[in-house]
């Protein structure tokens, strides 16, 4: 016999599919940390109008440029506002973008590439010719030009976002599905007359998810690093709505980058701290998503 | 009932089947011309019996199989399965024959999706066809028919990544047979895996033939394997069957020449028989099916080979009964 028999302890191996998935991804102690620090990061941008007393746009020009102070743990800025407070506003929105932009490029992704991908053909020539077409517009251009006819909201931000991002989620799933469709097990599904519904649900997608969530978590440092870009060109969100970036944009004259560093190491490092853990997690995903990894 | 009489009965009866894939070209996708993968291939199989198909790569012979199945469109022909025309049948039709004909692959790593647990892969195709009434029923079903191909009912909770080849294919065994089905192409079902797990396999599918009645198409280019398994063999040479008949005809009174060449190309344990062989070297390539020489398809290596094969293809005609062969010298006109 070939099969041999293991019947010592519960292991890996008794797991599903997603209970291994965790199993190994707890084990990866970079991307654990990440996941904590990130947690916490979020949970006190969510907390913040309640942990906060002050608020972040109300100006007290009695109480501006103010250094850290035990009222005012990161000091306020030019208009008197809080820092500290404006600090987690803005991680509230950044991440926010992030999160509402790497979802919908996502679902507007894997639907274009996955109609490409299975139907092949026409639809699919017509589909990739669409995402060549926005992946060769200049970003910057495009980006000015929107906003110029459009107006500055965070929609907008949005939308162009996902607009010029998309493509990519598109072409990643497309050339999984095209892979896939070649494996026998897919012959084998055809052969066994599974229905095209449980083909794309059970067999096509789980397959393709990995690599999409391994993506979208990057794409999360993409967006947020993106986001900051334009802030501090004054192309983001508008004022008094503060992000990480436009934080940074408010502290860039050679005087406070000198003189008042709590204008800018905080923004800085919530904006390198969370890409950062976006990019370990990542990476932890990659590796837990594999089966083939046992441990 | 007659016994031996119903085990007689032609169970798959293929006629003229004929393949061709469009090569294409240029911008537009132009079809310039196309790959004769399988040309005008007919034979029987009876029920209960195993057919041997043998050949080099590419000769056609996996394409054969995915078309009996409609896994491949075909280009032309006709295939009877226990009387309903397979070709013509619509989406319900189809649906019921796939109960009734299976595929077992060659690759037993790339044959089973790696995200799904051993009970999804066998039990998935009862759901789909309401063999099973819900998941419990579903589960003891397989745990019932991985048992059968030599799998503990513990491991239905893994996954492929956790088998080894010969543990694989077992899988790959018991999905098929889930559905009890009456046919199953075995498409080089044992050719990726080693000598010793291979003989196990081998038993396996015997064992299930004779326990389930069942009928195979074993497609293979492994002689002693055909040998070992097949009642009849066909051995196709550039999508023809050139020779077809009983296992005994072919492999001890083989008429075609290139029947002859494969046979004496198959290694032997007995020293004497081996003294005594004639090894037959072919020369050169197989053609390419894309633009298949004139007249006999195998003139170009046939070390026979006179004027009259370059130019008139020969008949398929029957030497003695049930023994086919597709050349001219068998026929006794070089």
């Amino acid at each position: 016999m070939d099969t041999v028999k293991t019947k010592k302890v519960r292991d890996v191996r008794e797991l599903s599919y997603w209970g291994s998935v965790f199993y190994r991804l707890r084990k990866n102690k970079m991307a654990m940390v990440s996941i904590v620090v990130l947690a916490l990061i979020v949970l006190a941008c969510v907390l913040v109008p309640m942990l906060s007393p002050y608020s972040y746009f109300v100006t007290n020009t009695d109480n501006k440029q103010m250094p850290p102070s035990v009222e005012h743990p990161l000091g306020t800025d030019d208009l008197g506002r809080d820092l500290l407070t404006r600090f987690f506003y803005a991680g509230r929105i950044s991440l926010g973008i992030a999160l509402i932009v790497v979802v919908l490029e996502c679902i507007v992704g894997v639907i274009m590439g996955g109609v490409a991908g299975y139907y092949g053909g026409l639809v699919d020539a017509a589909i990739m010719r669409l995402c060549e077409m926005f992946m060769s517009f200049p970003f910057l251009m495009f980006v000015i030009t929107v906003r110029a006819l459009f107006g500055n909201s965070l929609v907008v931000l949005v939308a162009v976002l996902v607009l010029l991002t998309w493509p990519s989620v598109a072409r990643i799933v497309r050339g999984q599905i095209l892979a896939l469709r070649e494996q026998e097990y897919m012959q084998a599904c055809e052969a066994l007359g599974i229905s095209d519904f449980r083909r794309i649900f059970r067999h096509l997608l789980p397959n393709v998810l990995a690599y999409v969530i391994v993506y979208a978590t990057l794409g999360m440092a993409s967006v947020i690093l993106t986001e900051t870009a334009l802030s501090f060109l004054g192309l983001g969100v508008a004022p008094p709505t503060p992000t990480w970036g436009t934080l940074i944009q408010e502290a860039r004259s050679r005087i406070v980058l000198v003189q008042r560093w709590w204008y800018w190491i905080p923004p800085g490092l919530g904006i390198s701290v969370s890409v950062m853990c976006f990019n370990l997690i990542g990476d932890g995903l990659r590796d837990a998503l594999d089966p083939k990894m046992k441990r | 009932m007659n016994n031996t009489a119903v085990k007689q009965e032609t169970l798959l009866e293929v006629k003229g089947l004929t393949k061709y894939f469009p090569i294409q070209a240029g911008v537009f996708h132009k079809t310039v011309g196309h790959v004769k993968a399988v040309d005008d291939v007919s034979f029987t199989v009876k029920r209960g019996k195993t057919m041997g198909l043998v050949g080099e790569s590419g000769c056609g012979k996996s394409t054969t199989g995915r078309v009996l199945l409609r896994l491949l469109e075909p280009t032309a022909g006709e295939v009877s399965f226990a009387g309903n025309d397979v070709f013509k049948a619509d989406k319900r039709q189809l649906q019921r024959l796939r109960t009734q004909m299976q595929i077992i692959f060659q690759d037993p790593y790339s044959s089973l999706n790696p995200r799904l647990p051993v009970r999804e892969i066998v039990g998935e195709a009862m759901l789909q066809h309401g063999i099973a009434s819900g998941r419990r029923d579903m589960n003891e079903r397989v745990i019932e028919v991985i048992g059968k191909c030599g799998l503990f009912p513990e491991q239905a909770s893994r996954y492929p990544h956790q088998f080894s080849g010969g543990q694989r294919q077992r899988i790959c065994i018991a999905r098929a047979l889930a559905v009890n089905p009456e046919f199953v192409v075995c498409d080089e079902a044992v050719s990726a895996l080693d000598v010793s797990i291979q003989s196990q396999i081998i038993n396996l599918l015997k064992d299930m033939q004779d326990e389930m009645g069942l009928t195979y198409l074993f497609i293979s280019h492994d002689l002693s394997v055909v040998k070992f398994i097949s009642d009849d063999v066909g051995v196709m040479y550039l999508g023809q069957i050139v020779e077809y008949g009983g296992k005994q005809q072919i492999f001890e009174n083989p008429a075609h020449p290139y029947t002859e060449a494969l046979l004496s190309a198959a290694p032997s344990f007995d020293p004497k028989a081996r003294n005594n062989k004639k090894r037959i070297i072919m020369e050169g390539d197989v053609p390419s099916p894309a633009n298949p020489p004139p007249g006999c398809r195998f003139h170009t290596r046939c070390p026979f080979a006179k004027d009259m094969c370059k130019e008139i293809v020969p008949e398929n005609k029957e030497l003695e009964p049930g023994h086919f062969v597709m050349c001219h010298k068998a026929h006794g006109l070089l």
